[in-house]
């Protein structure tokens, strides 16, 4: 039993599978269309497990031409279509629904120009976010914007969800990476938004459609930004007594005009989790712990270091240390990349995602405490302290009844706590279905409404991805 | 809502003291089919095609920074406040406006004080966009009135969200014509301890473009990438490259670029670091172009090698003068303001490279005749009439100021 809501499917729909699924196979190859339960059950969820609903049919399309043919027949026949890159999203944002087709670029993975001069690379969104950087290392760049989930998700995925990563601090996040889109609207028309340059003319489509969750239309081809790597990198690491004087640390790092390529923070819990795990020699006598990273030479990099550990030290760490090999800061990075694994092998949890003012921090993270305490459930936090991006894990166990609930509810306490001070929903893994019924929380029916006017202008119908990011009921229809 | 008493809609200028006011006066200019001007300082007035509004909404009367975080890079203003005064807020705390906002004035010989409002609804970002990116990019936040007179927010203060739709980047160079921006909320960086600024002399426009794109294509974080031909900032083309950081990690790279960039000749690091903060000012602001006033100028953006094939184009058939930014990327080039002030032959340049155009300057006239912004595809011509239609039905805001219809 879980509690958010999908709508009812259309049974007219349901009714017509057998001439839809016919129609499709019209327009694709054979193996371009998957029918059969064993394989749709592939596609009927997406990280967010705790959710699934078999779709219609699943596509598989490898042309923006493909693309655009089972756009053009799904909007004629009025049927549902959920877009669908890698299916990694967090918030449930390409979970099915029974009465929509699946549309997955997943098969169009290619690069198909790289600029080097120009820093600019022009890729088939369907390629995963790793990929790009793979594809243009040899020359020294990569693509900035590195979600955890970089091995397996696509850029189709990441220009849905305005995707970000540990390093946004100093590189921004996907809308700021994307140059163009080749976008196939739900009446078939295909555009192109942007280009190879900077800033395109006329209204900032580009910027409307990187975040819309898959309802604007479908990405089949986009244009990023590349960058050289730097020389190199190096993180420091560093333990707190209080929460409250990390925060203070981070605060007056920035404050003398340092910006860290990535600076993150753990709580005791979340330490604790990934020391076990990864025995990258963190201090375990501390309530919070900070990892800095800086980038540039060797002499760069010590000079930086130099400059926050004479801050750190005003703030009497409880423990200090700046990374002196290539093995320490593989193994410091190590616990904190593998924190949502190491968490899991302890307990089943939900992986929250809300934005707060930096400077919010320790109420902040005493309030969640409360909350799950509340619950009768355990936490553990990780935080891109410099962005202000909150990751709480809520953990609970799958195996008893009602704790799912609990943990939910849970979750939904802390976003809207995040709200109210002066944050955000979600900072990188956007609504989907999962924080769709408290959008309420951080926008008035007239923000809400204003939005979905804009929506309508792409597909007035409600077609594409339709149970998401909106709450189901007070929708505006044209 | 009830209007106020002090202004009714028949008044030429409108000046709502709260949002809550300037909602209400648009709700009934809306309900009158009234069109309006939206005028913050008035400097970049005469950009875009002439709007025949029947009053003008200023924001003179809604100003204020509302928030002001330095440990958390994020500065909130209401529309009305003027550049200045965030900038010099900003400064005081070692902090800047990361995207080096030009002073539009030297340019377009207008008087007036900027605004916060008309800054983000103009888009305009300076040398630092190749690095730090655009306004748009700095923009987390909006409030802004509809054309339904309502007050829609969009963002915060959190520079991580993706909450919804980013409607704060619609607001972001929508001239206007999208509603009225009554706060905007901009991430901020740190200003860098040190500036230093590398000077390669004489190279023609190919050669210049090409190292400044061998710089950018380095591990060094360059913030500008400037190329001035011959004539216009010295007597021989000047091509300028900007590194911004901590003093010993500018002095290296410095190092590392002049070493880097030697098949291109001896690259010169200025000393006089007023005499570098005013050439960047200068790029910034295009002063170059900014004499004889009469003359159109246009603002062109392209992949950056193309820029001096665009603009060699142009200047084969009409006396052009320009200068390149972005590492060549963005093209400032002047012409007589005569007949269509190019802009053909400025299109068809541009189009085997892509990229677009605005006509930043001209007389009144020739920006009514011609299409001072970039002509859209049928498709995309389409979309913005619905986004336009779906924010502002009655079409008040600034209509016709971009494009005819919207």
């Amino acid at each position: 039993m879980t509690t958010i809501a999908f709508p009812e499917p259309d049974s007219a729909v349901l009714g017509r599978r057998e001439a839809i699924i016919a129609g499709l196979a019209r327009l694709l190859p054979a193996d371009a269309v998957i029918t059969s339960e064993d394989e749709r059950r592939a596609f009927e969820t997406d990280a967010l497990t705790a959710y699934r609903r078999m779709p219609l049919a699943v596509v598989l399309p490898s042309t923006t031409e493909e693309v655009a043919a089972v756009l053009r027949f799904c909007h004629a026949e009025g049927v549902r279509v959920v877009p669908r890159g890698a299916g990694t999203s967090l918030s449930g944002g390409a979970i099915p629904q029974e009465d929509a087709v699946v549309l997955g670029v997943a098969k169009m993975n290619r690069v198909l120009d790289i600029d080097f001069v120009n820093r600019t690379a022009r890729v088939q969104a369907g390629i995963t976010n790793l990929a790009i950087s793979q594809a243009v290392a040899h020359e020294g760049f990569f693509y900035a914007p590195d979600p955890s989930s970089q091995l397996a998700c696509t850029i189709a995925g990441n220009i849905a969800m305005n995707s970000g990563g540990a390093h946004c601090l100093k590189y921004g996040v996907t809308t700021n990476n994307l140059l163009g889109v080749t976008m196939v609207l739900l009446d078939g028309t295909v555009v192109e938004i942007g280009g190879a340059h900077l800033d395109a003319p006329g209204y900032d489509l580009l910027g409307l459609v990187c975040g819309s969750e898959g309802q604007l239309g479908v990405i089949t081809e986009a244009t990023v930004r590349i960058l050289r790597q730097a020389e190199g990198a190096r993180p420091a690491l560093m333990g707190f007594d209080s929460v409250e004087t990390a925060g203070a640390c981070v605060a007056a790092i920035i404050g003398a005009g340092i910006i860290p390529v990535a600076l993150e923070f753990m709580d005791r819990p979340a330490i604790k989790v990934c020391e076990a795990f990864a025995h990258a020699g963190y201090p375990l006598d501390v309530e919070a712990l900070l990892i800095v990273e800086v980038e540039g030479s060797e002499a760069e990099i010590e000079d930086a270091l130099k400059r926050i550990v004479a801050i750190a030290e005003r703030f009497s760490p409880k423990a200090l240390r700046v990374s002196r090999s290539e093995a320490e800061s593989a193994a410091i990075w190590k616990g904190r990349k593998s924190a949502f694994g190491a968490m899991g092998r302890i307990a089943d949890y939900l992986c929250m995602d809300g934005t707060i003012p930096t400077g919010q921090l320790p109420y902040v993270l005493k309030r969640i405490s409360e909350i799950c305490n509340g619950y009768g459930l355990g936490v553990a936090n990780i935080f891109h302290a410099g962005d202000g991006n909150l990751h709480p894990l809520v953990l609970y166990d799958i195996n008893k009844p009602g704790e799912l609930e609990k943990a939910e509810a849970a979750g939904a306490d802390i976003l809207k706590l995040c709200v109210e001070v002066g944050g955000c929903l979600t900072g990188e893994h956007g609504v989907g279905i999962e924080k769709r019924d408290l959008m309420r929380h951080q926008y008035s029916d007239i923000d809400l409404a204003q939005q979905m006017r804009i929506r309508g202008v792409f597909d007035p119908a409600w077609l594409l991805n339709p149970a998401k990011v909106f709450p189901l009921d007070g929708r505006v229809v044209q | 809502m009830t209007l106020p008493k002090s202004a009714t809609i028949s008044e030429p200028v409108l000046t709502p003291e709260s949002e809550e006011e300037a909602a209400a006066l648009v709700a009934a200019c809306a309900a009158a089919s009234r069109p309006l001007a939206i005028r913050g300082g008035g400097t970049k007035a005469a950009v875009g095609r002439p709007v025949n509004a029947e009053a003008t909404l200023s924001t003179r009367g809604l100003t204020g920074i509302t928030l002001y975080e330095p440990a958390e890079l994020v500065i909130a203003a209401r529309a009305g406040t003027p550049l200045a005064e965030v900038e010099r807020t900003l400064a005081e705390r070692g902090q800047m406006l990361p995207f080096e906002p030009a002073d539009a004035r030297v340019l377009l010989g207008s008087e007036g004080e900027a605004t916060v409002g008309g800054l983000a609804a103009t888009n305009l970002s300076g040398p630092r966009r190749i690095m730090a990116g655009a306004c748009r990019d700095a923009m987390i936040g909006v409030r802004f009135v509809n054309g339904r007179g309502e007050v829609v927010k969009s963002g915060g203060r959190v520079m991580k969200n993706v909450t919804g739709l980013d409607l704060v980047k619609l607001a972001a160079g929508a001239w206007g014509t999208l509603g009225l921006l009554t706060e905007v909320t901009f991430k901020v960086q740190p200003k860098a301890e040190r500036s230093a600024t590398l000077v390669i002399e004489g190279l023609d426009d190919v050669r210049g473009v090409e190292a400044l794109n061998a710089a950018l294509c380095s591990p060094f974080e360059i913030t500008g990438a400037a190329h001035l031909p011959a004539g216009l900032g010295g007597e021989r083309a000047l091509t300028l490259l900007r590194i911004e950081g901590f003093s010993p990690s500018a002095d290296y790279r410095v190092g590392e670029l002049r070493h880097l960039l030697a098949p291109y000749g001896p690259a010169e690091r200025i000393v006089d670091a007023g005499e570098a903060r005013r050439l960047w000012q200068d790029v910034r602001d295009v002063r170059f172009l900014a004499e004889p006033q009469a003359h159109a100028v246009w603002r062109i953006s392209t992949v950056p090698t193309a820029g001096p094939r665009v603009a060699a184009a142009i200047a084969a058939h009409a006396d052009a003068r320009f200068f390149y930014d972005w590492g060549g990327g963005l093209v400032w080039l002047a012409v007589p303001a005569e007949g269509d002030c190019c802009a053909e032959a400025i299109r068809k340049a541009l189009a085997p490279h892509g990229g677009h155009t605005t006509l930043w300057r001209a007389p009144a006239d020739i920006r009514a005749a011609l299409q001072p912004f970039q002509p859209l595809a049928a498709p995309l011509m389409r979309l913005s009439e619905g986004i336009k239609r779906a924010v502002d039905p009655a079409g008040i805001f600034e209509p016709g100021r971009m494009y005819a219809g919207i």
